[in-house]
């Protein structure tokens, strides 16, 4: 909402020496959001005189038609001067505002004295927008009147100052100067005289006259429809220029005085009006459903298709209006209209806001209903636009309808202290209802207990809570007192919050970098990672409104966001990369529609499983990619390249980070090397996969050979992890160190060998580790050779040579019953 | 060998005389000195102080000596021949020192290679920024409450209060999930927090829930469709909106520095009443900034406040929503945007810096923001 500060002065008494920029500062403690505060012609330097064109001289040997104009600018301006012009809207005697030289106009475009077309020209003859006073550049403005050399600026609303306001849902009140006002009336503390309660005088009508018929069919959605009567109206009168410039720095377009007319009342008052062409119609005006299936043009151009959800204006022949959105084309005043028809009526909020978005069409008038409008103003706006068009466009006023449902507005009850007592701050009882007042509510008040009846136009008023609003926000909210409240005693991080942060911490320490993707994927991502139909990774929750056509799912598997990340540090010249992202995936399906239980208690047990059954499932994942170099080329030797194993290494540092017991298994994916690819095992499930990206899938995404991926489920992995570690014993006695190998089928796992050696060894059994395996001619073929490291220890003696050798070879046994493991060179 | 019973004989006791003790004490004290490394010091251990010594061998003689001057030439031997070792062991000590720095020397390194193989990767600042707040709010007592980003349309407005078709559904244009009628949303907020702490938890409630929310605005330098929110909610009894202010403070403080305050302004949102914007004290100027040309401030833009986020007291329409009494209860609530924290708290100027993963922005940042 654009407001003149010279409007705003002429509806309230602002003390004189508050400048504008004071004023600005008084809305935002109030909480009217200026979100500039501008100057029109502010780009302007130099004076702009009043000029009278006497003579045009029509260029023709050029490419466009050039006019060369000898302008009296009077004596302040030089007298008579030849300007160069490429307008044609003017004629010999036409006041017109001239820039001489010197002068600078917005853009920082300097006017000076140049040959062109032949002529010297001394000046320019300007156009609005060359003044940054509108986009209007069809020509140059005319003035309707004035004495050449004087100063233009203040005639035609230079120095103007307007304040920007972003009005929040809530204030449609605001949406008018006269809202606007009545915040600076109770600021400063000055009376303030409705304009909206003001009387319009209207001379009455002829008794044989006969205004338009209007008519409301359902009450509910139109409580009050208006229909004002003027005739014999001149539709060649001009609106005044006070009244054009107040709407162009209002930001409105000046059009023809009818339209001027209903759209200055609209911004001064908040009613939004609407004028018909009287000849166009046909019998009663009113509000109705549309039936279905019906279409309607709209000013815009559009045909619409309407349905009973829509609210219109209708005549006998038809509709003829979207009520409180926007006009029809057929009943519109036009270049010849004499007789008008003024409506102005209150349409429902909600019903407006729903037709606006239904049809996507949001306009001044609809913005207004469905934020509220005053719901008693109508007649009153109408009588001033009447009174406006009779003034300026002549004409006979031949009066006004109604329909009306009987207003019965809400009583809130409140208690006094419930402002101060919400505040932290004692606020007078006094206080309390001086404040309510002043915005425009009846206050009764008995024992401490108020009985609050807001005004008409504050429709967000209907709660006490609104009321307390209101009374700490003209307090202000910079007297509220800073105190601390005590909060019971806190848990600290949950278990799963802590060990995100720690696996986040220790990803980070071994040099890999999180990153946070779009969580939308398509088709085409996923037929990249080779995923066949029915892969979980294979998003099924889509959205209704994608930004991208091509991205409309979302994320199933963190991977598709990852290895973008990774090509796109690749493309950036990034080479060895490690990056992880912790984060939700959407996995199963969304269909069906939740239920909307009441809002007026809390949902059942059954409505909230309802609610949330319907969600995706949403698991946080961690996936980590490993591209190109682990280490770079140095002064230590050449570039190693990240590996398989690096991916392993990792799983295993994560399990070990939260605690969890896992395994890894050989696994067949489509999105890995057929080779080198493993599924994470926990609890016996499987809760990831880690290994060798495929190379069609390298291929496909661009990536660097050889790089390596792991997702897991973090939220298994984290419910496995135990919530308390028991401590070890730690033997200070001496170890016995056995070396073995054996030989094995290729076929046979190191995890399945050591664990089998494990088993078999008992509990004197410290740590195992495999220190080589050997392929080669000392070996069967399709055999290899695996070499242990094993070391003994009791917790409460020295291992005796028998008893270390016992385990040993009962590890051996084992090995052999469980892996064909044939113990080698003993 | 001489025995104890052998004649006296004064040559021989001459030859054990003073002048011929320290002449043979000098002599050793040359050849100690003119050893240069371990291996002539040896050889001077042999020659001075071995069995075949000149003092060695006069030590052996002293037995044969008549008793009246055994005592005192045995005492003169005897100091000589501590001299001698003393002399050699300092020698011993100083040469091995040497030798072992000169091999030190040797093992020079330049301390300023790179020492780059296995640098330090990063967390992302928006993760850091949020565990920051987090621990400022876990500090006073409060829970880090979750929700799911995919969110029912009831949690993610209905029951915030922001009825359907209400203007401000408009505010914050929303991904639907499936269908527009499907009753599920990505949340546009963090507030649907709110509503599953209230529903989930027992009163009192001190719950701060930070979160990825959505909107569909397209990615430019100053918007982004997936960005990051956090929100406080405290339910109690006898909360008080200056409560709420106190407790901004104290977070502005630990954010921004000592001293730090914030400013409330009316404002909207369906969820609280009364509502404010919150504004911070601009850290970097203090408001000096303000009228003052000749020092601009880039953040703040010279306006001394920064916007920040929106607060108020929960809307009882709201408590009611999910079952609290609010003739019991009051509430109040706060939210802000990481992105636009990170922005103005670490002079992130560009919105896509923070979304494209370029992981040369993260490493900037390290373990912390
Ligand atoms: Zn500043």
């Amino acid at each position: 909402m654009r407001a003149p500060v010279s409007w705003l002065r002429e509806l309230v008494d602002i003390p004189a020496g508050q400048s504008s920029r004071d004023i600005a500062a008084r809305l935002i403690r109030a909480g009217l959001e200026v979100e500039t505060l501008e100057t029109i012609g502010g780009g302007v330097a130099g004076a702009l005189y009043v000029g009278k064109v006497l003579q045009i001289d029509e260029l023709t040997e050029f490419k466009k038609p050039i006019r060369w104009c000898q302008v009296d600018v009077g004596v302040a301006g030089g007298g008579v001067r030849g300007i160069i012009c490429g307008a044609q809207n003017f004629v010999v005697g036409d006041i017109v505002v001239v820039a001489l030289p010197g002068t600078v106009l917005p853009g920082g475009f300097k006017i000076s004295s140049r040959e062109t077309y032949g002529h010297t020209s001394a000046g320019m003859i300007c156009s609005e927008r060359e003044l940054a006073l509108s986009e209007e550049h069809d020509g140059i403005m005319v003035l309707p009147a004035g004495t050449p050399g004087a100063e233009a600026g203040p005639m035609i609303g230079l120095g103007e100052e307007v304040l920007d306001i972003a009005v929040t849902p809530d204030r449609g009140y605001a949406l008018s100067l006269r809202g606007i006002a009545r915040e600076l009336a109770i600021s400063y503390g000055v009376p303030f005289l409705d304009p909206g309660l003001k009387v319009a005088e209207l001379a009455a009508p002829g008794a044989n006259a006969v205004p338009a018929q209007c008519g409301s069919e359902d009450f509910a959605a139109c409580a009050l429809f208006t229909l004002r009567t003027i005739v014999g109206f001149d539709p060649k009168a001009p609106a005044p220029q006070w009244m054009k410039q107040r709407l162009t720095a209002a930001g409105m377009r000046p059009v023809s005085l009818a339209v001027d007319v209903t759209n200055y009342v609209m911004l001064e008052l908040g009613q939004p009006l609407h004028a018909f062409d009287l000849d166009k119609l046909t019998g009663e005006v009113r509000a109705g459903w549309a039936k279905p299936g019906s279409t309607f043009e709209t000013l815009d151009h559009v045909t619409r298709k309407l349905g009973p959800e829509d609210l219109v204006i209708l005549d006998d022949a038809g509709i003829i209006g979207l009520a409180g959105t926007m006009g029809g084309l057929d009943s519109e005043i036009d270049a010849d209209t004499t007789n008008i028809a003024i409506e102005a009526a209150h349409f429902a909020a909600n019903v407006v806001a729903r037709m606006s978005r239904r049809h996507k069409l949001s306009s001044e008038a609809s913005r207004r209903f469905e934020r509220g409008v005053d719901r008693t103003l109508a007649p009153y706006a109408s009588a001033l636009a009447a009174a406006l068009l009779i003034e300026y466009g002549g004409g006979q006023y031949v009066g006004m309808t109604a329909v009306e449902a009987p207003y019965e507005p809400g009583v809130i009850k409140m208690a006094a202290v419930e402002p101060g007592a919400v505040a932290g701050l004692p606020i007078a009882d006094d206080t309390v209802i001086t404040l309510l007042e002043a915005v425009g509510c009846e206050v009764l008040s008995s024992g401490g207990q108020l009985a609050v009846t807001p005004p008409p136009w504050r429709t967000d008023l209907t709660d006490s809570a609104d009321l307390v609003e209101e009374v700490v926000r003209l307090v202000g909210y910079d007297l509220l007192p800073a105190t601390l409240p005590i909060a019971a005693a806190g848990h600290g991080l949950s278990k799963a919050q802590r060990l995100r942060r720690r696996i986040g911490m220790v990803l980070a320490a071994r040099g890999s970098v999180e990153v946070l993707s779009y969580p939308f994927v398509g088709e085409s991502e996923l037929a990249d990672l080779q995923l066949p139909e029915g892969d979980i990774r294979r998003s099924k929750v889509r959205l209704a409104n994608p930004l991208s056509d091509e991205q409309p799912f979302l994320r199933a598997s963190l991977l598709p966001g990852l290895l973008a990340t990774v090509r796109r540090n690749a493309g950036r010249g990034l080479s060895g990369l490690s990056i992880f992202e912790l984060g939700s995936v959407f996995q199963g399906e969304c269909v069906g529609t939740a239920p909307r239980p009441s809002v007026l208690m809390r949902p059942s047990a059954e409505e909230w499983l309802a609610l949330t059954g319907l969600l995706p499932s949403q698991p946080v994942h961690l996936g980590v990619i490993l591209a190109g170099e682990r280490e770079a080329a140095g002064w230590w030797g050449p570039a190693q390249d990240h590996g398989f194993q690096d991916a392993i290494q990792l799983v295993q540092v994560i399990a070990d980070t939260v605690g969890a017991l896992i395994t890894i298994e050989q696994l067949s994916d489509p999105v890995f090397h057929p080779g080198r690819c493993a599924a994470i095992k926990c609890l016996g499930g499987s809760i990831g996969v880690v290994g060798e990206l495929h190379p069609r899938v390298i291929q496909a995404w661009s990536l660097p050979g050889r790089s390596s991926a792991l997702e897991l489920d973090l939220d298994a992995i984290i419910a496995a992890a135990p919530d308390l570690r028991s401590a070890p014993e730690v033997s200070v006695h001496p170890v016995a160190k056995e070396d073995l190998a054996v030989v094995v089928a290729d076929a046979v796992t190191v995890a399945a060998v050591t664990q089998a050696l494990r088993a078999g060894a008992g509990d004197l059994l410290e740590s195992i580790r495999l220190f080589d395996i050997y392929r080669g001619p000392q070996v069967p073929a399709g055999h290899c050779s695996m070499a242990f490291a094993l070391r003994f220890r009791a917790p409460d003696r020295t291992l005796a040579a028998d008893e270390t050798a016992i385990a040993r070879q009962g590890a051996i046994d084992r090995a052999a019953a469980e892996c064909g493991a044939v113990i080698r060179g003993t | 060998m001489s025995g104890p019973n052998t004649a006296f004989d004064p040559k021989q006791v001459a030859e054990l005389g003073a002048a011929a003790v320290a002449n043979m004490v000098t002599s050793a004290l040359a050849a100690v000195a003119a050893a240069t490394d371990l291996g002539l010091l040896k050889d001077v251990r042999l020659a001075h102080a071995g069995d075949r010594s000149p003092l060695a061998l006069a030590n052996r003689d002293i037995g044969a000596l008549p008793p009246a001057a055994k005592a005192e030439v045995g005492k003169r031997v005897g100091a000589a021949r501590a001299t001698v070792k003393a002399a050699i062991d300092a020698r011993q000590v100083e040469l091995e020192r040497a030798r072992d720095e000169f091999a030190l020397a040797e093992e020079f390194i330049d301390v300023t290679l790179p020492a780059g193989r296995n640098p330090l990767g990063a967390r992302h600042p928006l993760t850091t920024v949020m565990e920051r707040i987090c621990d400022v709010f876990i500090a006073m007592g409060y829970d880090i409450a979750e929700g799911p980003e995919a969110e029912a349309e009831w949690v993610n407005f209905d029951a915030l209060n922001v009825p359907p078709d209400h203007p401000a559904r408009t505010m914050q244009d929303t991904f639907y999930v499936t269908s527009p009628e499907s009753g599920v949303v990505l949340r546009t907020q963090t507030s649907p927090i709110q509503i599953r702490a209230m529903l989930e938890r027992s009163l009192p409630i001190y719950v701060v829930a930070p979160g990825r929310v959505y909107r569909t605005d397209a990615l430019d330098a100053t918007h982004t469709p997936v960005f990051h929110q956090v929100e406080g909610l405290a339910v109690d009894e006898g909360l008080t909106m200056g409560d709420l202010r106190g407790t901004l403070d104290h977070f502005a403080q630990e954010m921004f520095g000592p001293g730090i305050v914030t400013r409330l302004r009316p404002s909207y949102f369906p969820f609280t009443e009364p509502s404010a914007e919150l504004d911070v004290q601009c850290f970097v100027c203090r408001g000096a900034s303000i009228d003052n040309p000749n020092a601009p401030c880039r953040t703040c833009v010279s306006e001394g406040w920064i916007e920040w986020g929106g607060c108020g007291m929960v809307n009882p329409r709201v408590l009611q929503s999910v079952g609290i009494d609010a003739s019991k209860y009051r509430g109040f609530a706060f939210g802000m945007g990481i992105e636009r924290t990170l922005m103005f708290r670490n002079g992130v100027t560009d919105m896509r810096d923070m979304v494209e993963g370029d992981v040369r922005f993260s490493l900037a940042f390290g373990l912390e923001s």
